[in-house]
């Protein structure tokens, strides 16, 4: 009898022994809301704004896909994840999504079974000095003490930038964006380096931006984009052609004011069956008709975005560059929805 | 009559188990030990399973791959190339460097503190009562981020002691000037001059790291010195035995020191390398980054308020007949303390200071915080980050802080046992 007992524990111990499920999109919409992984803090891609919601560039795909897929963009929670703790969270699955800022690599791609789904944001990593250090180049900075965040691609970067340019410098290894601007405004650090693009976001937010200059060099390529765990390729879908469908929009001139007019008003195949008009493609990810109409009409098209929270017009003043539409000389570049 | 029979031998019921005191405790502790095994083995099991869902493996490959990352405080030759291993071996020393100064300076706070508070002085027991009372009961990363905040935003800029031509002309002083000509405060680290040897004699490689002849021959001498001065005491007691009267010892002592390390300091050819102002920062001499002073300082004042505590309650667990003897054998009261006190006190200090040197040790942790790279911050933080590699990268720190305080623990037992009352 005993023996049955302590078997018959074991297996129910077996059963028990949680295995992360595979279905994402299920557990999201059994739960009614997305969690989403973001930046703790970087004004412009993620940042809690005066009432204490989540704003921001990268915010922006998380309620996109929020609302594709639950159909209501508020339906988000954000967990702020640091530099070393994003990966972490995610492949444990406290988080269906990660859009913090993150680097496409080799090996978070192959070895850590991530899928990085698509790129949002084109970025090179740069340097932000004073004014009054009297450097131009970043090649003057031998000696320097720079700070970096830890757990980045930036760090690597870094340490093979300095290697193979010959010059010295003295590391120092911070938690998070805060720190970096600290240290930089009061002199610990002659340089702190990042993706230039958060560099111009933390330089925004400075007292005095005048003072300090972001170098010419772009070190390395940094393709920021949503990340997802391996293994649930239908998940990477929705969230892939969410973005795109952001970005096609924008192509087609389709934006969250007249995307309803669109819809009824459209002789373009491809528009109608971006908007559900037409087809069904929502139906081979496990969606309805109509979840990237949401999504535009929620949150707005990529350049909608774009302009929103890091555009020319707002303090961090990013230009488009590579980030502009294929047919505007950029590299964001939807495929067909057909 | 006849004595009644042997009671009837109960056969062994089940029942027995629970009922029979005999047995009971024995039931418990197997049922125990069940259910502990098997919460073990679902730990293990859940493991297993999620590992093998992820399809990530189990390995330690990783260690002997390119780090790639630089780290600026290291106590021996590290760079970008060399593996995950050296780099976890660099955060390791900076580890014990750490640990090992904070556990010196925490005890003399302690003892100094610890004694000071029971002292008549109401003034000097107050301040520290309140030394105490504040450093213990706030957290110590709080107090590890003010000391480094104040280290950093106090202190003036390492260009603020650039002296230019221009000002030289001009005859301007710069904003900042160096303590003595040879310690410069700046608001990244203290930068103070290093010892160098003309005629060095070289070092000696160990394949890890290099172990420098001259620190060697200079720690040969000391201990030579230090076994002479033994002699000259133990000879000075016979005489003293023998005739009553002490011989004269202190200039022969000072003799024993000073002379043999000065000839060997003289034959290396030893001077002073002062740091200079070159290009961004101080260059030459030793850099001790504000990170690890603000640690040392913090680690050092909260573990030393504990540690005056564990002092106090040693102190005070010796009856007031020792200190009344001492006073009526003619004692002063410092060397009452020194003499009488302490050493009886000891035996009621040291198992609870273990405790305290272990706390510090686990506490430099806290080290990333203010980016310091120990162990936490290189195996546990940019390695674990760059190779993904959690599981193993936890689970291999946290096997290295329980060998390094099981060390700690064995070698203060070993001293408890030299110290402890011997019952003879």
């Amino acid at each position: 009898m005993k023996k049955t007992v302590f078997l018959g524990t074991l297996a129910v111990a077996g059963a028990l022994a949680g295995v992360a499920s595979a279905d994402t999109l299920a557990d999201v919409k059994a739960r009614g809301e997305l969690i989403c992984g973001t930046n703790t803090g970087l004004t412009g891609f993620a940042a809690p704004d005066a009432s204490g919601v989540y704003q921001g560039f990268d915010v922006a795909l998380c309620k996109a896909v929020a609302a594709a897929v639950l159909g209501d963009s508020t339906k988000v929670k954000y967990v702020p994840l640091t530099g070393e703790t994003r990966f972490t969270a995610l492949a444990a699955g406290e988080v269906d999504l990660l859009v913090r800022n993150s680097t496409w690599t080799f090996s978070r791609d192959t070895d850590l079974k991530f899928d990085f789904v698509a790129v949002n944001y084109y970025d090179g990593q740069g340097f932000m000095v004073k004014k009054d250090l009297g450097v131009t180049s970043a090649k003057e900075l031998d000696g320097a003490t720079i700070c970096i965040q830890t757990g980045t691609t930036t760090e690597l970067n870094l340490a093979d930038w300095f290697k193979a340019n010959n010059i010295a410098y003295t590391p120092v290894n911070i938690a998070d964006d805060a720190e970096g601007q600290r240290q930089l405004v009061a002199g610990s650090c002659d340089a702190y380096t990042a993706d230039a693009s958060g560099l111009a976001a933390t330089r925004a937010t400075l007292a005095d931006p005048e003072n300090y200059i972001i170098l010419p060099e772009i070190i390395s390529k940094e393709p920021l984009g949503p990340v997802v765990r391996h293994g649930d390729n239908n998940w990477g879908d929705i969230v892939r052609w969410t973005f795109y469908a952001l970005v096609a929009a924008e192509e087609f001139g389709i934006t969250s004011a007249n995307v309803e007019e669109t819809a009824t008003t459209t002789q373009n195949p491809e528009i109608k069956r971006i908007l559900g008009v037409e087809g069904d493609l929502g139906a081979f990810m496990g969606l309805d008709k109509e979840w990237a109409k949401r999504a535009i009409a929620q949150v707005g098209n990529y350049g909608e975005i774009f302009a929103a929270n890091i555009g020319e017009s707002t303090p961090i003043g990013l230009a488009r560059g590579l980030n502009a539409q294929w047919t505007q000389g950029g590299l964001q570049y939807a495929p067909p929805f057909r | 009559m006849a004595y009644a029979g042997d009671a009837p031998k109960e056969s062994f019921r089940l029942s027995m188990l629970i009922y029979d005191t005999r047995f009971r405790s024995i039931t418990i502790q197997v049922i125990v030990l069940i259910l502990f095994a098997l919460f073990v083995s679902w730990i293990l099991n859940n493991t297993v399973q999620n590992l093998a869902a992820k399809d990530r493996g189990f390995s330690y490959d990783f260690l002997w791959n390119r780090a790639g990352y630089d780290i600026s405080q290291r106590l021996i030759d590290y760079t970008n190339d060399d593996t995950h291993a050296r780099a976890l071996l660099v955060g390791l020393l900076n580890t014990l460097l750490l640990a090992f100064f904070g556990c010196i300076f925490a005890t003399i706070i302690g003892v100094f503190a610890g004694v000071l508070r029971l002292s008549n002085n109401w003034l000097v027991a107050r301040i520290m009562t309140v030394y105490v009372e504040v450093f213990r009961n706030v957290p110590v990363l709080l107090w590890i981020l003010l000391a480094y905040v104040v280290l950093s935003e106090t202190m003036p800029e390492p260009k603020d002691f650039k002296v230019t031509e221009a000002m030289i002309a001009a005859g301007e002083q710069p904003k900042a000037h160096m303590f003595f000509g040879s310690i410069a405060l700046t608001n990244r680290g203290t930068n103070i001059p290093e010892p160098l040897f003309d005629r060095s004699l070289g070092n000696i490689d160990l394949g890890i790291f290099l172990v420098s002849i001259d620190l060697l021959a200079i720690i040969a001498v000391l201990v030579a010195s230090f076994v002479a001065w033994r002699r000259l005491n133990r000879h000075a007691h016979v005489v003293q035995d023998a005739t009553g009267v002490r011989p004269v010892t202190w200039w022969k002592s000072l003799l024993i020191w000073v002379l043999p390390i000065v000839a060997l300091l003289w034959a290396l050819g030893f001077h002073l390398g002062y740091p200079t102002f070159k290009g961004f920062n101080f260059t030459g001499g030793i850099n001790v980054a504000h990170a690890f002073t603000s640690l040392l300082i913090a680690l050092s004042f909260y573990t030393g308020a504990f540690i005056a505590e564990i002092v106090r309650a040693g102190i005070m667990a010796i009856p007031k007949g020792q200190t009344e003897a001492a006073y009526a054998l003619g004692l002063r009261p410092g060397r009452t303390t020194s003499l009488v006190i302490l050493p009886q006190a000891l035996r009621v200090i040291i198992p609870p200071l273990i405790s305290q040197y272990l706390n510090l040790t686990k506490n430099t942790s806290l080290a990333i915080a203010v980016s310091y790279m120990d162990l936490r911050g290189t195996l546990g933080g940019v390695t674990l980050n760059q190779t993904g590699k959690e599981l193993e990268c936890m689970l291999l720190m946290m096997l290295i802080y329980l060998t390094i305080s099981l060390i700690i623990s064995g070698v203060m037992n070993i001293y408890n046992n030299a110290v402890k009352l011997k019952e003879r």
